[in-house]
């Protein structure tokens, strides 16, 4: 069995987000920067499950620049056995799957896991774009997923339900909630993933057609109004006349 | 000309294959061109989405679409924005929209910007167009310089608008690449609106202490003719079902009103309604972080106030 897991850096979750005083580029001061959650909890952790249960090699895969190697080595510590950094910085979704797609072309992995989204542009594409570029099957959003053989069972998340599908290895998935349970890493993960091996990988060449070129705040809430709670038909009159949304 | 990949799970058309040929319109009338619809597999009645703006529906009725694959629908969609030298397709970012808009993108050789939320403008050849990003903490302007482009539309960012035309339906096929997903089963709630394109959803967390409790979260909801949603510790507790947790790790939801009863508000919780319209928010803490993201608050006990808030929308509704 041979996984590929694609882990993504983002601002944590708690993070102030801000921006250049032009508003082009992410103000990265101050910032403490995680493994993107769902790649870890779900994807990464499904992929050390499955290789504990059946044998083979988890490969942790990261685009981006030297500065992401502690993520990179969670990974390791939390169980995948080598890792591999595509070095560039991650310019569109577009270019790192093209990254992606062509580093894993070669590699015949049986499953390549994504998290359902990066918390940092929610764009949930590149585990779609790799499916494409390596012309396999893509199972997005799956909460579940059991193998059998070579034939793989998995459950997918859907708007107000869940999907039930077989699909043949090998194929390209993104993990949602229910999929694993996040792991912390243990003393002796964490001792190990120094020594484990970490390849650096040249970027190829791709001009990514959709860039971000602006960023700006939301406008502030204007502030709570509060209502007494004997008042319910002040909060009803307001949403109606007011905020005018019933 | 702009294409619309209009979903219909099941034969029907959704609210958000609706909202997706409104916004499809608008994009063509803002290029000067016409905006035609794609069905695939069965549909009851492609010639509806005229009364959005499609001045042309093809359809595809082939079986074989009426269950779900990301590469015979890309495949599919890709022919025909080929064959009819679309400049747009457009999708709806739903499960299906994230499955298969970063295949079309590949196949069309396309930027793509999914998830946007308000109408693109033009500069030069290229587009701009504006998505929510950092989970909801900050607005991104992407600008699309390839020859097509393709845009997945999120929920309820834009009303569906009669913006009615004659309309054409033509049943045409394409060769496209065989699935190689089989789709077991399908098991959907029935009989209520789900939470990604729900207007209204009345959430309730753990400050309601107990499932046995929820009737009055039900009551409040089938008032107003919204969907429940809960906080995670309450899934995670298995008060209420998994489908139902909303926030980071669960579903992201933008309904039009979002009403929050015992949920102190972490900001996981927030990442996940923080682009609620309007957000009323029902805590006995004052100091409740959630208040400082909510429109409206009420500081008290839900016991007490969620029943008399059913009580006033009902009053309302009857009035």
């Amino acid at each position: 069995m041979k996984l590929l897991v694609c882990i993504s850096q983002t601002p944590d979750t708690t993070s102030k987000i801000s921006f250049n005083a032009n508003g082009t580029e992410f103000n990265a001061a101050g910032v403490q920067f995680i493994m993107n959650p769902y790649d870890e909890w779900y994807a990464l952790v499904r992929a050390c499950e499955l290789r504990e249960a059946l044998g083979g090699t988890v490969v942790a895969l990261n685009v981006g620049p030297a500065a992401n190697e502690t993520t990179i080595r969670k990974a390791l510590a939390i169980g995948a056995d080598e890792a591999v950094r595509i070095d560039c910085e991650p310019n569109g979704a577009g270019f790192v799957a093209k990254q992606i797609a062509e580093y894993a072309r070669a590699e015949n992995f049986d499953i390549i896991f994504f998290g359902k989204e990066t918390i940092d542009h929610n764009g949930s594409e590149v585990g779609a774009m790799v499916a494409e570029h390596l012309d396999l099957p893509y199972v997005s959003y799956a909460s579940k997923l059991d193998l059998n053989g070579s034939t793989a069972t998995l459950e997918r998340d859907i708007e107000g339900g869940v999907e039930v599908l077989e699909v043949d290895l090998p194929f390209v998935l993104s993990a949602a909630k229910g999929m694993a349970e996040q792991r912390i890493p243990n003393m002796r993960g964490i001792m190990t993933a120094r020594s484990k091996p970490l390849k650096e990988v040249p970027a190829v060449a791709f001009e990514d057609s959709a860039k971000a070129v602006q960023f700006s705040l939301p406008p502030a809430k204007a502030g709570v109004k509060l209502i007494q709670p004997d008042q319910m038909d002040e909060l009803v009159r307001l949403l109606h006349e007011e905020a005018k949304i019933i | 000309m702009v294409l619309v990949f209009a979903e219909s799970p099941r034969g029907q058309f959704k609210k958000s294959s609706y909202e997706a040929v409104t916004y499809g319109k608008k994009v063509a009338d803002l290029l000067g061109t016409s905006c035609i619809a794609l069905t695939l597999g069965t549909t009851k009645d492609a010639g509806e989405l005229g009364r959005y703006g499609a001045t042309k529906v093809l359809s595809i009725p082939d079986a074989s679409f009426d269950t779900f694959d990301s590469q015979s629908y890309a495949s599919a969609i890709s022919e025909i924005a080929k064959s009819n030298n679309a400049n747009v397709v457009v999708l709806s970012h739903t499960s299906t929209g994230k499955s298969v808009a970063g295949r079309v993108a590949v196949r069309l050789n396309a930027g793509l910007v999914s998830g946007v939320n308000s109408l693109p403008t033009t500069s030069g050849a290229a587009l701009r167009v504006k998505k929510s990003v950092f989970s909801g903490k900050a607005i991104a302007e992407y600008e699309i310089s390839s020859e097509v482009k393709v845009l997945s539309l999120m929920g309820n960012a834009v009303k569906p608008e009669n913006l009615g035309s004659a309309v054409t339906v033509e049943t045409v096929s394409v060769a496209s690449a065989k699935g190689r997903v089989r789709v077991k089963s399908v098991k959907t709630q029935e009989g209520t609106v789900p939470l990604p394109e729900a207007e209204i959803v009345v959430s309730a967390g753990r400050g309601m202490k107990g499932p046995e409790n929820w009737g009055m979260v039900e009551s409040l909801a089938a008032t107003l003719g919204a969907t429940t949603a809960c906080s995670r510790p309450v899934a995670d507790a298995h008060w209420r079902p998994h489908h139902e947790h909303v926030g980071q790790t669960g579903i992201a939801i933008r309904p039009n009103l979002y009403i929050a009863i015992g949920i102190s508000g972490a900001i996981q919780h927030l990442a996940g309604v923080n682009n609620s319209k309007v957000i009323v928010v029902i805590n006995k803490d004052a100091e409740a972080p959630f208040f400082k993201a909510a429109d409206y608050g009420v500081v008290g006990d839900l016991f007490e106030i969620v029943p008399r808030l059913d009580e006033a929308f009902k009053k309302f509704k009857a009035g």
